[in-house]
């Protein structure tokens, strides 16, 4: 699994993400859980619910655990698999692992407050009544019983209606329905769009195209039928888990791109079994038949042909384990089944279930030899796809020319400059998503930083970029913002630039604060830099910033990005000073002019005009005038 | 300016001075050259001697404020015209503080070997290098701006005596002059401005002049650097230089304009610094040039076999005031910086900063000698403020010697070899590895040890007691069911002949292979009896008992039957029955078989779980 590429995508150059920790944490409780039905012990039932803790110290994904485990228990318990072990199992992760959960400070009540956590509570409920029903069923007679089950049932269901009633009364209180919006906008993939355009406005919120699915998980993705099959065969209580978790995983998967992260171990278990199974298969047949001229013979040393089949599926395991390296550090709990199936294959899976799976010697070799084939070339997809895809940092960029690689190191260029040559408590406003690199790379304050918990900050940003100069200067100003660093791209032609991200801006500036409007910004719903563009959007700051002297390096100011001349040409900066730019004009950052040079423009006015008050607002209209 | 006031109202002071001594000064010619951001001011002093008594010193005088800002001082002997320098041998040159002279001047005093006689004459070559000299002026200037610089010196010779004859040149860069002092015999000749000659000034005497001219050359001034040299005798000599790097010319105020800079680089931005380079020594490895957020990638590399010549650019132009940060690192093989010399080994390296246009504020240099180094001692030319401190590397247990040099202001002529001595033996190189190796192996003891022990506190508690008994039951168990494979494949090796049998019709090998496998099944059920013996005395088995018993005599019924069926299709062979009848015969027997064979497995399979 560690070559999956979308799991490489969460860690560059070797340092984890936090999600790539979560993946970890995710597997391992899940691996947990399935022990724990496996085996019933109390040990690893308190062993998963640390592991679920951790993962929810690392990620709030997990709330994709404590869903897809009580569904996986209500499923269980819906096709009559209750059994005690299934208990163990679920009833002290719920118990410790909300305990444990409601410790972290970010979670905190929200561990028993939100919807998420409902449906765990509700199959917890659900699942003390069906062992009480078990337990009574034990020790009455089956008569008895029949009375005390209508009996219970019809108390039941009136207790549980009015839990219910209580709780969706709750529940539909509140705006949300007590559901935070990113769990919304997984469930309903339209949902983010209309209302939190925050979350929307991340690249990997969207869904994702088919070439991504290809490219990171490739042949997995054939694999993975297969192995949803072969889980079939024999459904027990963990491969029915496995299958649940595919399915939900490839749902989640399907919202949005960034939870590719959850599908890829999904479809490594699965795989992983598929070609097990196929491995398993094709080997028997090989091993049944390599001797099969002589089958007497094989008959007399019985048993030690027998041990032999262990050793060639050993054999087998291990250059699978090879071939499929990627494969799940979750393979734990299949190579369990595995070896189970291993030991009665000797002994039990006899004749009958043998001489059915026979496949032709030459099939099965020819076979094998795909298998290993496809397994060899998935590892050189992964390794190109880690190097091509995901190993360029997205910080450095290059491009290949006739005349060898150029780099584009702009963004450490300006980052550089602001953290030799400004002050130490400058303070630089910035569109969110370079917040975490300037933290750490210029190591100034940042006014929104890549944590998005605080959607009016952003908004504020939002609204000051997409506003005139002035009020974008007294927004500014009054965030005690120094410099204003700008993401341009239009020189080089680097297309993920704050321009292209500009009507993200106008949408979550304009949801706070509604002066903001997205209309203004487009002409007849396109959006549009060039002479056709609205006035609005030719005046704001974003597009002054960006463009400021752009036309002069040209003549013509043709914008490389949006392949474009772009609307206009020639203006002045009034309030903000370029302090610098780098080498391809990627980043630009400008300062905010001290106010003192206002109160001499005002002093300047006020001697002709009276108050101050109405010459200030006379400044603004005047000094915005020109520019329309 | 103020200072030049001072100057000339001390210099009114200090022609009450006392004449020093019978020396004068019987010709002065200075060249300053201000081409550079350190000046360096060149002066052929000759020196005779007029009174009866031996004189060994002569007092240089140098005004407070320039000899803070002085880097580099030297005096060699300059015995007539023509001679190669390497002729001339420096003089000692120490800091006096004479009695009587005015507090406000340093002294410097020469000392003199052989010291100067009666009437004998000497020629003295004084280079003097100054760092900081030059004042940006204006000190705020905007992008498009030049650069403007003023220098403040005395055109007359500031000297305890008295000078006879002197001059003065200043040599400027190649560009505008926008003013000068004009006194007497001043000349200007191409971008050369001459003073002089005067002819027989008191001692102290001093006129004040200002130079005010462009100079567009980077001020780059590196407000420390700290070069670390760290020995390996596996071969290598790392050194890693952290530079704090500073514009340190005129201020630059307002707008940086990119697409000025970029259109007219050398009208817009003439004084910002663009590239340095570094001239590093031949033979260097490994060569790498980062700051703290990673690689700096615009840096190029030409080596040949005489230097090696490194040319970086900072990640940004420097303008006036800008500041930068970069680590510089190589690698230089061992052997040519490293010797030995009378039991001793001693390092050759060269002590400044292998980029020539930078003036040092403060240069640290640090020599990490290895772990075991001892007997250290440090020679270097020109005196430097000395310490010792230790460093902790991987696998160090004492750490290692670092040797810390520190040296202000230090300029181009401070690129001068020092030695640092030491002592180390050639085996403690071997150490570390040695200590890897032995932690290693005894991690590896451990683990055999542990795992051949028996670690339980108690041999005779319950617990222990039981997990023997448990595994006795669990071998016990493995063998029953090894048996029961076996009987397995007996009763397979039954089914095969009756297959054969149907085949070729053979009954005789039919019926002896039967006669085999009863004798074998008579021979396991034999080996089986003890077994079951011993798990019958357990009382761990307790459970499985009934088990293993219900699986014998399951076993047992089945073999029977098979023995039944056996029979039969044997006989039936004999009578020659058609093979219908024979499938008739046996059908129920069959059927029992089938059933009783499920069972066998069944328990079996519940016994692998144990």
């Amino acid at each position: 699994m560690q070559r999956v590429p979308s799991y490489i995508s969460r860690s560059v150059a070797g340092s984890y993400d936090n999600e790539a920790v979560a993946i970890f944490a995710l597997i391992f409780t899940f691996y947990l859980y399935i022990k724990t039905l496996n085996t019933g012990s109390l040990f690893y039932a308190t062993l998963n619910a640390i592991a679920y803790f951790y993962m929810v110290c690392s990620w709030g994904g997990y709330t994709f655990i404590i869903n897809l485990i009580p569904m996986h228990v209500l499923l269980c318990i819906v096709t009559g698999r209750y059994s005690s072990r299934l208990y163990i199992a679920y009833a002290p992760l719920v118990v410790l692992g909300t305990l444990l959960a409601s410790l972290v400070p970010v979670v905190g009540f929200n561990a028993v407050m939100t919807s998420e956590h409902f449906a765990s509570f509700l199959v917890f409920i659900i699942i003390h009544v069906v062992a009480l029903v078990y337990y009574i069923k034990g020790i009455l007679s089956p008569k008895m019983f029949k009375v005390a089950v209508t009996f219970v049932v019809s108390i039941g269901v009136v207790v549980c209606g009015a839990v219910l009633a209580v709780l969706i009364a709750l529940v539909a209180s509140s705006p949300t329905k007590g559901w935070s919006g990113r769990s919304l906008s997984l469930l309903d993939p339209t949902y983010a769009s209309k209302y939190i355009p925050i979350i929307a406005s991340v690249s990997e919120h969207q869904p994702p195209t088919w070439p991504s699915y290809f490219m990171d998980i490739n042949v997995l993705a054939f694999l993975v039928p297969a192995g949803i099959i072969a889980c079939f065969s024999p459904l027990s209580d963990a491969s029915s888990f496995v299958i649940l978790y595919i399915v939900t995983s490839v749902y989640f998967s399907g919202v949005m791109v960034r939870l590719m992260l959850v599908l890829a171990p999904a479809a490594c278990i699965m795989s992983g079994i598929a070609l097990s199974a196929a491995f398993d298969v094709f080997t028997r047949s090989i091993k049944f038949q390599l001797p099969g001229a002589t089958e007497n013979s094989e008959r007399d040393a019985g048993e030690t042909s027998s041990n032999s089949v262990v050793a060639q599926n050993d054999v087998a395991k291990t250059e699978k384990n090879e071939d499929a390296v990627k494969e799940r550090p979750s393979k734990k709990n299949r190579k369990k089944e595995k070896e189970k199936e291993n030991v009665e294959k000797p002994s039990v899976k006899s004749q009958i279930k043998k001489k059915l799976l026979i496949l032709p010697l030459e099939a099965s070799i020819i076979a094998i030899f795909l298998l290993v084939l496809l397994g060899a070339f998935y590892v050189v997809h992964c390794v190109w796809a880690a190097a091509e895809a995901y190993s360029a940092p997205s910080i450095v960029l290059t491009s290949h020319s006739h005349d060898g690689l150029h780099v584009f190191d702009d963004f450490r260029e300006a980052y550089a400059w602001l953290s030799h040559n400004t002050e130490v408590d400058d303070k630089v406003a910035s569109w969110w998503d370079y917040g975490y690199q300037t933290t750490a790379m210029a190591n100034r304050t940042v006014i929104v930083d890549n944590n998005t918990w605080n959607n009016t900050h952003i908004a504020t940003v939002g609204t000051a970029m997409s506003s005139p100069e002035k009020a974008a200067w007294e927004i500014f100003n009054s965030l005690d913002v120094k410099y204003v660093l700008v993401v341009f791209g239009g020189l080089v032609g680097y297309p993920s630039d704050d321009i292209n991200k500009f009507l993200w801006m106008v949408r979550i500036g304009g949801g706070v604060f509604p002066h903001i409007k997205e209309p203004d910004y487009l002409r007849d719903g396109q959006y549009r830099i060039d002479s056709q563009a609205t006035p609005t959007m030719l005046n704001c700051l974003m597009y002054k910033l960006s463009y400021y002297r752009f036309v002069e390096t040209d003549g013509k100011a043709f914008d490389r990005v949006r392949r474009t001349e772009i609307g206009k040409k020639y203006f002045k900066l009034t309030h903000f000073e370029e302090v610098f730019t780098t080498h391809h004009w990627m980043v630009r950052i400008y300062k905010l002019k001290p106010p003192k040079n206002r109160i001499r423009g005002r002093a300047k006015k006020s001697k002709s005009k009276a108050s101050s008050t109405t010459g200030t607002k006379r400044i603004g209209t005047k000094k915005k005038n020109p520019w329309h | 300016m103020g200072f030049r006031f001072d100057l000339l109202m001390f210099m009114i002071v200090l022609l009450s001075v006392p004449v020093l001594s019978n020396l004068i000064l019987s010709n002065v010619d200075r060249r300053i050259d201000l081409t550079t951001q350190a000046v360096r001011i060149t002066s052929t002093l000759k020196v005779e001697n007029t009174g009866s008594d031996l004189v060994s010193e002569v007092l240089l005088a140098f005004p407070d404020d320039q000899a803070k800002h002085l880097a580099y001082l030297t005096a060699t002997n300059n015995e007539g015209k023509g001679k190669a320098k390497s002729s001339s041998v420096s003089f000692p040159v120490d800091v006096v503080r004479p009695k009587g002279m005015h507090p406000s001047l340093t002294f410097y005093s020469v000392s003199l070997p052989k010291g100067l006689g009666k009437g004998a004459s000497l020629t003295l070559d004084v280079l003097a290098v100054f760092a900081h000299a030059l004042q940006p002026f204006p000190e705020r200037i905007t992008q498009p701006d030049i650069q403007l610089v003023v220098f403040n010196e005395t055109a007359h010779y500031l000297s305890p005596y008295a000078v006879k004859v002197q001059s003065l040149t200043v040599k400027l860069p190649d560009a505008r002059i926008e003013s000068f002092s004009k006194i007497e015999n001043t000349k200007i000749h191409g971008s050369e401005v001459k003073y002089g000659p005067y002819e027989n000034l008191p001692p102290f005497s001093y006129s004040s002049i200002v130079v005010h001219f462009e100079a567009n050359q980077p001020f780059a001034i590196a407000q420390q650097l700290i070069r670390e040299i760290e020995i390996s005798h596996w071969g290598n000599v790392q050194v890693t230089e952290h530079y704090n790097l500073v514009h340190g010319g005129a201020q630059s105020k307002g707008e940086f304009s990119r697409l000025d800079y970029q259109a007219r680089p050398h009208v817009r931005g003439a004084s910002a610094i663009r590239h340095l380079v570094a001239k590093l020594p031949p033979r260097a490895h490994s060569i790498y040039y980062r700051d703290e957020i990673g690689n700096i990638s615009t840096s190029k590399l030409w080596g040949d076999p005489k230097k090696t010549e490194l040319v970086i650019e900072p990640r940004y132009p420097m303008f006036g005031g800008w500041r930068t940060a970069f680590t510089i690192g190589y690698g230089l093989p061992l052997q040519d910086f490293l010797f030995h010399s009378e039991g001793k080994r001693y390092l050759n390296i060269s002590f400044g900063s292998p980029i020539n246009e930078v003036v040092i504020d403060t240069l640290i240099v640090k020599v990490v000698l290895p772990e075991g180094s001892a007997d250290i001692s440090v020679s270097a030319p020109f005196p430097v403020k000395q310490g010792q401190e230790t460093k902790f590397s991987h696998l160090d247990v004492v750490g290692r010697p670092v040797i810390v040099l520190e040296k202000t202001n230090v300029v181009l002529e401070h690129n001068q070899h020092f030695q640092v001595y030491y002592k180390f033996s050639s085996l403690s190189m071997f150490g570390e590895p040695l200590m890897l190796i032995s932690g290693f192996f005894f991690l590896f003891v451990a683990c055999i040890i542990y795992m051949h022990a028996d670690l339980s506190i108690s041999k005779s508690s319950p617990s222990y007691l039981a997990k023997l008994q448990w595994d006795e039951v669990q071998a016990g168990v493995q063998q029953v069911r090894n048996i029961f494979d076996r009987c397995l494949t007996l009763h397979d090796k039954l089914e095969a002949s009756l297959r054969d049998l149907s085949r070729t019709g053979d009954v005789q090998a039919c019926k002896a292979s039967r006669k085999a496998v009863d004798g074998l099944l008579k021979d396991i059920s034999k080996d089986l009896k003890p077994l079951l013996l011993s798990l019958q005395s357990s009382p761990q088995a307790a459970q499985i008992l009934p088990k293993v018993e219900e699986l014998v005599a399951k076993e047992r019924d089945l073999q029977e039957k098979l023995m039944v069926k056996h029979s039969t299709v044997v006989d039936s062979y004999e009578k020659k029955l058609s093979g219908r009848e024979i499938e008739n015969r046996v059908a129920l027997q069959q059927q029992k078989i089938t059933a009783l064979r499920q069972e066998v497995d069944d328990l079996l399979d519940f016994i692998d779980e144990i």
